[in-house]
């Protein structure tokens, strides 16, 4: 079944308004892992008949990426720009997949101008189970198994949401396994303040194996993150110690979206 | 009446030059640029009594939790006993509070007595895990010299309080019993009394050894009190504004900079005229970001003047744990440091010297800054709510809009996002792609 995606554009074109607008980020277009996150959140949307709408073309970065690595102008402009596009189509409502643009958007437009409600796709995946929209099989694939979750900092420590991913785990009947590190302690996975996009300075380890370690402590058999620099991180410190065929990384989308066979 | 003379001269000398100091460190905190914090008080008054008061942030690690909170507690309920030590020592009287308070000043004492104790305990404690069991946070480099001096005089400062303390109601106790009257009983002293009274039984050694005590005791109190200015444990005052002062927005949210936004509004409005006067006077543009102390937010400097140099955040912070230059403590030290320096400065030659050293290049380095993910663990840890992350990230401010300088895969993922509108080369037309990919 193909997906259904619709943009803002042509939504307006029908004179139809969606519910929440869906900001999918640079990472979750164009970021072959990431993009797989985008099509299960997707599918969640379209099983639960959400309307919503996409940007498309017409989105662009954050600026968040900008502004962490101090280039304020660059940010700036990349918010307004984003904002008058927002504004144009009187978006009230947006959800995204990536906490970097989740606390972006949510804490640093409003003094630009843009004043949405902005919601992790987690906290929207709850809402849909808690109102009944999205109904999952008891005893599903993931029955049982290990599951370890990975508090992106932008979501956990930045913006207070800790809660939301874990109840979402906990829905599929697998045992939620906690890292020592977690929660408001949680461990960075070294990608955020714009490291995402250098190499790390000289030290004698980096950050996303020291992170792993503390996953494999758990012995989890999967390692849950909400965001895609996340599990770009994970994916590559799973790697580091050749457990790729052991332990897999996956958002919590993709865990829903597998438990709901979508 | 010459003691009471002498006690009033150390009084007004011990307050006198406390204040003194007090003002300076103000005039330095006050070079900071403004930033408001004043707004919503009963939230500020709650995060205050919480962290300050209730040492909430503190019970993360229970341990070195417990230890803090005897030497708290003894320092808050041991002020009583000064009140008692002032009026003694401005009216020439002997336990002044005895007569009035009668049995319950039995309690008081004995009360003060065991907190005492344990705050000695305590005190060994922390010494122990400083310098025999050298905990790694206690070890670190950025603590070689005079951090590792300032933190141990402070200890053994406690010490000689606790032991002025005991010598001065031990032999007060002895005095009594050597009298024949009944002793004082309190809850310490009491078994002091007859080990001192084994040590002499001579009535004037003993009232000599109390005034020994009384007066230790109170040169002791000064002494801490004016050493404080100096020395990472003014956080037992400091910690009572700083987290008033807190920011009690998201930690996730960065300041926004008015100045830019000014601007990127005139860019990018189509009938601005470029050429156009500027309306009202302008003040001297500001620095973008920060380069010394004084680029920093007045807040920023109140962190720094209240750290005292725990480590929970270098010990937490991911880029430090894995063997990276950058510590979120030395941060705030170096930020002190320089503070103070620049505040000498232009106190001696005036505000606007320049000694050609800043905050940026000569106490923090470039690959200091960039090891930061903003991951705010450090933030999160501070037990007193310094924020060291939005000092890095003021510093970034300045070396990449002022000077340009930044790790060369930064300035290619910053070209991407003006031409392409995401940080790597992908085109905005391809946005949707995957949505017709499998």
């Amino acid at each position: 079944m193909g997906l259904n995606v619709p943009t803002m554009a042509e939504m307006m074109a029908q004179g139809e308004t969606p519910d929440v607008l869906f900001w999918v980020g640079c990472s979750g277009s164009f970021d072959d892992r990431a993009k797989k996150i985008t099509k299960a959140l997707v599918k969640i949307l379209n099983e639960c008949k959400v309307n919503f709408a996409v940007l498309g073309t017409e989105e662009s970065c954050s600026g968040d990426p900008a502004k962490r690595a101090g280039n304020e102008f660059t940010f700036q402009m990349q918010a307004m720009m984003n904002i008058q596009v927002l504004n144009g189509y009187e978006v009230k409502r947006i959800v995204t997949a990536c906490p970097h643009c989740f606390n972006t958007l949510k804490n640093e437009y409003p003094e630009l101008g843009g004043n949405y409600e902005v919601i992790h796709h987690t906290q929207l995946i709850q809402d849909l189970i808690n109102t009944g929209k999205l109904v999952l099989k008891d005893g599903g694939v993931f029955k049982g198994q290990k599951i370890t979750f990975h508090d992106p900092c932008y979501l956990g420590r930045a913006n207070d949401v800790y809660d939301a991913p874990r109840t979402l785990i906990e829905k599929l009947d697998a045992e939620l396994v906690e890292m020592k590190r977690c929660k408001t302690t949680g461990l960075c996975c070294g990608a955020g303040g714009a490291q995402m996009f250098k190499e790390a300075e000289k030290g004698n380890k980096e950050i996303n194996v020291e992170r792993t370690e503390d996953a494999l402590e758990t012995s989890a058999t999967i390692i849950a993150t909400g965001c895609p620099f996340c599990n770009t991180m994970m994916t590559d410190g799973v790697k580091n110690f050749n457990k790729e065929n052991e332990i897999q990384v996956l958002d919590v989308a993709e865990l829903i979206a597998n438990a709901a066979e979508l | 009446m010459l003691s009471i003379i002498l006690f009033a001269v150390l009084a007004i000398v011990g307050i006198g030059f406390f204040a003194y100091n007090v003002r300076k460190v103000r005039f330095n905190i006050l070079l900071g640029r403004p930033t408001d914090r004043t707004d919503n008080a009963s939230e500020r008054w709650k995060t205050m009594t919480l962290v300050a008061l209730g040492q909430k942030k503190m019970f993360t690690r229970p341990i070195p939790a417990l230890l803090h909170l005897t030497l708290y507690t003894a320092f808050v309920i041991t002020q009583i006993e000064l009140i008692e030590i002032f009026a003694d020592g401005l009216t020439g009287g002997h336990r002044t509070f005895e007569d009035v308070l009668g049995g319950f000043y039995t309690f008081m004492i004995s009360f003060i007595e065991i907190l005492t104790v344990l705050a000695l305990i305590g005190t060994i404690a922390f010494l122990s895990r400083r310098n025999l069991l050298k905990l790694p946070r206690l070890n670190m480099k950025e603590l070689a010299g005079w951090p590792m001096k300032d933190a141990n005089l402070i200890l053994i400062m406690e010490i000689v309080l606790v032991a002025c303390i005991f010598t001065m109601n031990g032999a007060d106790e002895a005095a009594q019993l050597q009298k024949g009257n009944v002793g004082y009983g309190f809850a310490i002293s009491s078994f002091l009394g007859p080990l001192f009274l084994n040590m002499t039984d001579n009535l004037e050694t003993l009232h000599t050894l109390e005034m020994i005590g009384w007066w230790g005791h109170i040169i002791m109190v000064f002494a801490f009190l004016n050493y404080l200015p100096y020395s990472k444990h003014f956080h037992i005052l400091l910690a009572f504004p700083n987290t008033y002062y807190s920011n009690l927005e998201k930690k996730g949210k960065f300041t926004n900079m008015e100045s830019v936004t000014a601007e990127v509004k005139l860019m990018m409005d189509p009938n601005a005229d470029p050429y156009a006067a500027p309306t009202e006077p302008q003040a001297e543009p500001q620095r973008f970001g920060a380069k010394d102390v004084t680029d920093l937010t007045w807040k920023n400097l109140l962190d720094a003047y209240t750290c005292t140099e725990c480590g929970r955040c270098t010990s937490s912070c991911p880029a430090n744990v894995t063997g990276k230059i950058l510590s979120p403590r030395k941060i705030m030290m170096d930020t002190r440091d320089r503070l103070v320096e620049v505040g000498e400065n232009m106190r001696k030659h005036g505000k606007d010297y320049n000694d050609n050293k800043s905050l940026l290049g000569d106490y923090i380095t470039e690959e200091e800054i960039w090891s930061c993910t903003s991951c705010n663990a450090c933030v999160q840890e501070c037990p007193v709510n310094i924020d060291p992350l939005s000092i890095i990230v003021d510093l970034r401010r300045y070396l990449v809009m002022e000077e340009s300088k930044m790790p060369s895969e930064l300035t290619g993922m910053l070209t991407n996002i003006e031409n392409n509108g995401a940080p790597w080369q992908f085109s905005q037309n391809d946005r949707l792609n995957w949505a017709k990919e499998d």
